[in-house]
């Protein structure tokens, strides 16, 4: 089976036969992970291009390692010592980029449509890695991973995303995704920090966070992204914390079976305290680890050829 | 419809199966340190199936493991569609394990040559034996099976399928197709 698309821009560019086979050639690269020599050969001579003009540890790493672990050569290029600061423009980086033949760009940048600006002119695959408030599509892939390892199946799973909505690219790309497989979302947070008009996308807003988490099968909690807010949403991160922030005291309302999810980095304390995060309930951790394998699946089948 | 020629039929493949498994015990004598790998899809029905024979003749259960070879493919590059990848399963240390390696068809030998550098990056085997059910010739690398279920002769048109039982709910082996 083929993906129709040359590149992953967003959740909308794929059908949900196309995520499914993503997800079940994950679970096969899972493998590959677990052995002693934790490397195949299949992207030999490739070279993949890790594009990032924002901070990350995560995703920058975990795409590093799948190139590295499926053979390709990874680069990674961190805007803070690359040319932009010397003032070259986004499509004169990219252009120069693929003037040494890239098969592979990762990008991330801090303005939404910054993949596919350089996907319409470029030739090489692109891959959005998170693109200010737009989407994180690989981040929703192996969110979906994951609850699907733990769950079964993604259809008919009652989600509910937890915190600030309006500037999270991975609440929109989870969103997109749990509905397209038949999940059901609820989203809580302040409503400052909840777009009006969220149920066009197909979810509930539920204002309480112990009403939201009531009756659903995983919560996904959002980091506050202090540095996309341009004005002050809420009075003080201590009221933020006890009003929205997941404890010990809000998780008894759910469901004993409950996941407890975060695409990282965490603010340890402010939107869940250290017990849920360390707790046994939370698969914060192996939700990076999935994210290698997701990674290293759609590598395989976006330039595997 | 191109026309069909049946070379093997459920018993045929049951007996040559059985010839295998006694020479397979006989060439081990006194050993169990051995394994099965069959190759994704049908060489791991082949394997399970000798290893069920030897447990019947001898009571010695022998360790069955599933490769997938699609990670190692030499010409990933040159066909239309992606095979789509399956888990790879080896449920015993490679290391120090003599392994008789299974498959249903042995042609040009590149399937082979993919599956003995994944054996090779999963451990050290003390030796890697190949068994095939049909041996159809037209190789393109230096590979030779050690065990065959039989020989035929093809030619480069023709097509050589084996459907199995387990996977494809008939037992039989055909040509199809050639000039």
């Amino acid at each position: 089976m083929e993906l129709r698309c040359k590149n992953l821009l967003s959740i909308g560019d794929l059908v949900p036969t196309e995520i499914t086979h993503i997800l079940d050639t994950a679970a096969s690269m899972k493998e590959v992970s677990e052995r002693d020599i934790k490397k195949v050969p299949t992207l030999r001579g490739k070279t993949v291009i890790n594009l990032f003009f924002e901070p990350s540890t995560r995703t920058r790493t975990s795409f590093e390692i799948a190139g590295k672990r499926l053979s390709a050569d990874v680069v990674n290029i961190s805007a803070s010592s690359s040319s932009v600061v010397k003032g070259e423009t986004l499509r004169d980086t990219g252009e120069n980029l693929q003037a040494m033949h890239p098969d592979l760009i990762v990008v991330r940048h801090s303005c939404a449509g910054a993949p596919k600006m350089l996907a319409d002119v470029l030739p090489s695959a692109i891959i959005n890695a998170g693109d200010g408030a737009h989407e994180h599509p690989t981040q929703a892939l192996l969110d979906a991973f994951t609850m699907r390892e733990r769950k079964g199946s993604l259809a008919g799973l009652k989600v509910a995303i937890i915190g600030d909505i309006t500037h999270s690219r991975v609440a929109r790309s989870n969103i997109f995704l749990l509905n397209m497989m038949g999940a059901q979302v609820c989203v809580s947070g302040p409503q400052t920090m909840v777009p009006r008009f969220i149920e066009s996308l197909g979810v509930t807003f539920i204002p309480s966070i112990i009403d939201a988490v009531r009756d659903v099968d995983v919560i996904m909690m959002l980091r506050i992204q202090l540095e996309r807010q341009s004005q002050s949403l809420f009075p003080t991160i201590r009221e933020y914390s006890r009003f929205f922030g997941l404890n010990r005291t809000v998780l008894s309302h759910a469901r004993p079976d409950v996941l407890v999810m975060h695409p990282g980095p965490v603010n340890r304390g402010i939107e869940m305290s250290a017990d849920v995060m360390d707790g046994p309930k939370s698969i914060i951790l192996e939700q990076v680890t999935n994210g290698v394998a997701v990674r290293m699946a759609l590598m395989y089948l976006l330039i595997g050829k | 419809m191109t026309e069909q020629k049946i070379i093997m039929d459920t018993s045929d493949i049951d007996r040559t199966l059985n010839r295998i498994a006694f020479e397979l015990w006989e060439h081990n004598r006194g050993s169990e340190t051995f394994a099965f790998i069959g190759i994704r899809r049908r060489g791991v029905s082949i394997a399970n199936r000798l290893s069920r024979k030897l447990q019947e003749f001898t009571g010695v259960r022998i360790p069955v493991g599933a490769l997938d070879i699609t990670l190692y493919r030499d010409d990933l590059s040159e066909i239309a569609s992606h095979p789509v990848l399956k888990k790879t399963e080896i449920p015993f240390p490679i290391k120090g394990t003599k392994i008789y390696l299974c498959d249903d068809v042995l042609y040009t030998g590149r399937t082979i040559r993919a599956a003995l550098d994944g054996i090779n990056d999963l451990g050290r085997p003390e030796a890697i034996r190949l068994v095939v059910l049909i041996d159809r010739g037209h190789r393109e690398l230096p590979i030779q099976p050690d065990y065959t279920g039989r020989n035929i002769t093809t030619t480069k048109g023709e097509r050589v399928e084996v459907l199995l039982q387990e996977d494809d709910g008939i037992d039989q082996a055909f040509i199809t197709g050639g000039a």
